[in-house]
């Protein structure tokens, strides 16, 4: 007992251990609970699996219902890093149909963040993608020997048509730019790439759906969390309809064949795009599937630039088509009245300015000029215009008031068509003169705008938009590819007129001599009996051959169809033009081709033009 | 008649009930975390589907209070009188388990009876425990006699060697407990340090040995910290054991200066083993104050420069025989008994996952059954070893913390009761309970914390499984039987 006694104060050293361990535990227990966040995103990150569910993309039909573009489903491998335990990299690489250096380039490029910033070693990654049916049921037999990899299901672009490539566009694979600009996407995500795919994505994309899963430490799905409370049904894209004809756009691509250029059509009273034709062209069904990427590098190789979207995306001399546009703001400044003539002894000829004209009557009034493209009436219509000195006060503020009303027509800006890249084209103004000629440029420095050359530049959707605003004698809508887009109504952008500067009467004239070129002056081969077409030639000088133009409308009253034609290097506006836009015009207002307009439309495609490999 | 209605009254009135209700309390925690460890997103809640294990813990738990009252109803001397028959019993059980068990995870450990498979280890701790306090609490007991002492340790180490040959280190170091209540018994403190600092210098020493320190390389931050330890013991030993501030000025002074100078000099102008200054400077040390012993003439000196030369020995063979004289399975024993191995999924996967399900829990936790670290199996073991995550992950900080009041309530009762005892016997016995409920809890707690070394070895109450808990339970009301009956003898 006393040897009890003895030792009992030891009693509270025990019981100060136990305290101290329970202490030590009680504040390691509040750091690791209440110091940090870190845990928790773990234990969420660890637990919850998201798995994306992608909507079907919108399909994209003619507006005569045509489908033409729509969805096909398609497989795509991901891969979680660190579930990949004991993967027999070989018999992974035969089932696919890859080499081994392929799947060692593939692992790197999935690692290395900075070619894809949002990689975890937890997350699915996109290892292969678009395998097709066949290859995904002979790989998902075995996808059971290979932990770590999954199969997505996705679809796929499918064009129905070999047509319409630049207007329909592409999708692809995002990069690290998309992902930076919109958290909307992920690492291995689609977007649209060019055409409507493009500027469409929003209306087509519809929006991912997510369905938030419980895994275990297996990596197996363990069902919803909380029932499916938390997750989101994907809303599938919304489907467009495009303004686009696909027989008329069909017939544009046959009729440039073996040549450079571009047919725009409009109809006047809508402002929506008919047909919209760049040559050269390729078949849109390349751009889909594994095979994208190779085929996308030889058409970026081109020397003809197949890719771009001539129509939007290339800037011409309009040539004698801008006359029309001349001609109108001439009447409205009042420089010159219908019955104003102006002498045109085979060209323009003034202080040692010499402008070239081909042989016709002489002097001429406006009804008759623009009938044969006089370049002398134009030119004379332009030194007036800057040299009158009672209306403006110097040269600048004249041709501040010209290029008003060239950019009111449509001119120099953007016209803001839904698709993207399109170019403004250029339309002078007083500060570029006063910069590139110095303060002391007189009306002859500048007298080739007049006709149309010179530092003037159009796309030809610029010169379509003219031939509509002049069926519309005076306004113009925002030309579109897109009519309708499902359960949405139209952007007002393209139901707003946009009026010139030009009164309606000023635009009769200018439609009469239209008219005039097609009885009787450059445009004849246009001329029909079944409707009345309005038309102007265009044969824009440049380095090498002429570039043939045409634009023109019909029937001149109550029109259905502007259209512009632009043949890079094929002569006179008469030669390509001219027959390229009648035979578009025939198609649209009568259905149908004649057998002699079929004829030639057969000749018309068959003709080649040879380009040099260093010129566009 | 009126002896034995004497005796009810005196049964109800004299049990401590404070022990029974945290006993109820822990209990029912305890269910309520296998609920929610063993619970499955996919299956709909079946708790008392005798299938699952929470329907299966209510029936331990319903046996065990049945087992709890036939204890309280027998008479507290058979347990004095029959000790050591039971022990006996319990270590020809123990040494034939291996021979009767089936192979569970490498297991030797458990007996199929039935249905039901029992682990006998489980029920050694009280066997050892009555047999231990039988032995000490005879007359002529003295634990300062040699052999006294060693007849002790030999009961203490038997069950512990019978255990380790069923392949449960972790359970078997469970009797190193014991030691703690042969401290209160006077065993001297300095056994009970110098085997803690033993434990300490193995576990810092071979479970960091190929850690490099602070960036050097060719430094070992286990050797580092334990060649620290030995030299901050023995200025503490001589602080406390003798009287002259010099010579521990000395030892602390030169001892922690060239220490700090050499690491210094490692780290930012040559790198070398920094470990090897500090072994000359407790090899200086050891000299000097066995100069000194010899000089002034006091033992103590001598012995705690013996303390430190033993340390150092320690040290370097425990490296060395490790290393060199284990077989590697051997090696692979200790080594998964440190965390070292037994990891799936790269370093300290497991208690990683257990961390970020606690850490994941915040101040309330993610409520009863809501608690995704667990359900979806990333923390291993998680219904029996680590069932203290679930706790940490569903209930939080608060549920923590009560759980571990709980547990320091019941370790500071038991402390209570056992000095209120009037014979060795109960107090040796409470002791012994109350040091093996506190070491499951340090160990216990401590692994899921991150603290101490991956044991295997149930959290009482709590963990899931018959054995633990009927063994827990014996442990527990054996004592509070003895307790009962402890003014029995006064009366008379």
């Amino acid at each position: 007992m006393e040897n009890d006694r003895q030792f009992s104060n030891r009693k509270y050293v025990i019981g100060g251990v136990a305290v101290v361990i329970i202490l030590i535990y009680l504040v390691r227990l509040f750091s690791l609970q209440l110091m940090s966040d870190d845990f928790k995103r773990n234990a969420d990150s660890n637990a919850f699996l998201k798995r994306i569910q992608y909507p079907a993309r919108g399909a994209i039909s003619d507006r005569e219902g045509r489908l033409l573009v729509y969805n096909q489903p398609a497989y795509d491998i991901m891969v979680v890093m660190s579930e990949m335990e004991d993967v027999d990299t070989l018999d992974l690489c035969q089932s696919l149909g890859i080499d081994r250096e392929w799947f060692d380039r593939r692992m790197v490029e999935i690692k290395d963040r900075s070619r894809n910033p949002g990689y975890s070693s937890y997350t699915q990654q996109l290892f292969m993608n678009q395998l097709s049916t066949e290859e995904f049921s002979s790989f998902q037999e075995k996808l059971f020997r290979f932990p770590g990899f999954y199969i997505q299901k996705r679809n796929i672009r499918q064009y129905a048509y070999p047509n319409a490539a630049h207007i329909l566009g592409d999708v692809g694979e995002v990069g690290p730019a998309d992902i930076e600009a919109d958290d909307y996407y992920q690492s291995g995500d689609y977007i649209g790439k060019q055409g409507v795919e493009r500027s469409y994505e929003r209306q087509l994309r519809g929006e991912k759906g997510v369905e938030i899963l419980l895994r275990d430490a297996r990596g197996r799905i363990k069902g919803n969390y909380q029932d499916g409370k938390f997750d989101r049904q994907p809303v599938p894209g919304k489907n467009l309809t495009l303004s686009i004809d696909l027989e008329l756009q069909q017939l544009g691509e046959r009729l440039m064949r073996h040549k450079l250029g571009s047919i725009v059509a409009i109809e006047p009273s809508t402002g929506e795009i008919l047909c919209m034709v760049s040559s050269p062209t390729f078949d849109p069904r390349i751009m889909v599937g594994r095979q994208r990427g190779k085929n996308h590098q030889a058409l970026s190789a081109d020397p003809h630039l197949p890719l771009l979207n001539r129509a939007i995306n290339g800037t011409y001399p309009p040539g004698s088509t801008f006359k029309t546009s001349q001609a109108l703001t001439f009447l409205e400044e009042g420089i010159i009245t219908p019955q104003t003539a102006y002498p045109c002894n085979h060209g323009f000829h003034y202080r040692g300015m010499r402008v070239g004209c081909h042989g016709h009557g002489s002097p001429l009034p406006l009804i008759p000029a623009i009938g044969t493209s006089c370049n002398g009436y134009f030119c004379w219509g332009l030194y007036y215009m800057l040299s009158n000195r009672k209306k403006y006060n110097n040269i600048q503020e004249a041709m501040t008031r010209w290029k008003d009303y060239m950019v009111s027509m449509g001119f120099g800006y953007k016209l803001n068509v839904d698709l993207p890249g399109e170019k403004r084209g250029m339309i002078p103004n007083a500060d570029f003169y006063d910069r590139h000629l110095g303060r002391t440029w007189n009306p002859l420095s500048v007298i080739s705008i007049s006709i149309g050359q010179g530092e003037v530049t159009l796309t030809p959707l610029q010169i379509a938009n003219l031939g509509a605003t002049i069926a519309n004698r005076g306004y113009y809508l925002t030309p579109h590819i897109v009519r309708e887009v499902q359960g949405e109504p139209l952007d007002t952008l393209f139901t707003r007129r946009h009026h010139t500067m030009v009164s309606k009467r000023n635009y009769e004239y200018v439609v009469e001599g239209m008219r005039r070129a097609v009885t009787s002056g450059t445009c004849r081969t246009a001329n029909n009996p079944w409707y009345e077409v309005c038309g102007k030639t265009g044969t824009a000088q440049n380095r090498g051959h002429d570039h043939s133009v045409f634009m023109g409308f019909a029937p001149k009253d109550n029109p259905q169809i502007a259209v512009a034609v632009y043949v890079e290097n094929g002569g006179w506006g008469a030669t390509f033009g001219v027959p390229i836009g009648a035979l578009i015009m025939e198609k649209f207002i009568q259905g149908q081709l004649s057998a002699a307009s079929e004829a030639r439309a057969q000749s018309i495609e068959n003709k080649v033009i040879h380009y040099g490999t260093s010129k566009r | 008649m009126a002896q034995a209605n004497d005796k009810q009254t005196g049964l109800l009135g004299s049990v401590d009930w404070f022990t029974i209700v945290i006993y109820i309390a822990l209990l029912a925690l305890g269910w309520m975390s296998v609920c929610g460890a063993t619970y499955n997103f996919d299956q709909g809640l079946n708790f008392f589907d005798f299938d699952t294990r929470s329907g299966m813990q209510i029936v331990w738990i319903a046996t065990s209070f049945l087992l709890a009252l036939v204890v309280l109803s027998i008479d507290e001397r058979i347990f004095d009188s029959f000790s050591y028959i039971i022990y006996a019993l319990l270590m020809l059980l123990l040494l034939a388990t291996p021979f009767l068990a089936h192979n569970i995870k490498g297991s030797m450990s458990w007996i199929k009876i039935g249905p039901f498979s029992l682990q006998p280890a489980e029920f050694a701790k009280f066997a050892t425990a009555l047999c231990v306090a039988k032995y000490m609490s005879h007359q002529d007991y003295n634990i300062a006699r040699w052999g006294h002492f060693l007849v002790t340790c030999l009961l203490i180490i038997t069950p512990m060697v019978l255990i380790v040959m069923q392949r449960e280190t972790g359970s078997a170091l469970v009797y190193l407990a014991f030691f703690l209540m042969l401290y209160r018994e006077g065993m001297p403190g300095s056994i009970l340090f110098a085997g803690v600092s033993a434990v300490l210098f193995f576990v810092v020493g071979v479970r960091f040995a190929d850690v490099p320190l602070w960036g050097i390389q060719a430094t070992s931050t286990g050797g580092f910290w334990v060649l620290l330890l030995i030299q901050f013991f023995a200025v503490v030993l001589l602080r406390v054991y003798t009287r002259h501030l010099g010579p521990v000025l000395m030892v602390a002074g030169y001892g922690l200066g060239l220490t700090v100078a050499a690491l210094c000099f490692s780290k930012y102008v040559l790198p070398f083993d920094v470990t090897w200054v500090q072994l000359l400077l407790l090899c200086a040390t050891i000299a000097y104050l066995l100069i000194l012993a010899l000089r002034r003439r006091m033992a103590r000196y001598a012995y705690i420069g013996l303390f430190a030369l033993g340390a150092l020995a320690f040290h370097y063979s425990a490296n060395f025989v490790l290393d060199n004289v284990m077989e590697p399975h051997q090696q692979t024993r200790i080594r998964v008994l440190l965390g070292m191995e037994d990891d799936p999924r790269g370093a300290g996967y497991n208690v990683i996952q257990a961390k970020i399900a606690i850490g994941s829990g915040g101040l309330r936790g993610k409520g009863f059954l809501n608690g995704t670290q667990t359900k979806l199996k990333y923390v291993p073991e998680q219904d029996t070893d680590f069932i203290f995550c679930t706790v940490g992950e569903e209930e939080g900080f608060l549920g923590c913390a009560v759980v571990l009041t709980l547990f320091l309530a019941l370790i500071l009762r038991l402390i209570h009761l056992s000095e209120r005892q009037p014979y060795a016997f109960g107090r040796i016995y409470g002791y012994s309970v109350m040091s093996i409920f506190l070491f499951h809890v340090f160990i216990n707690v401590g692994m899921v914390l991150g603290l101490t070394p991956v044991i295997g070895i149930p959290l009482p109450f709590f963990s899931y499984g018959g054995s633990s808990l009927w063994g827990f339970t014996l442990l527990l009301f054996i004592f509070l039987r003895i307790d009962a009956g402890r003014n029995r003898f006064i009366r008379k």
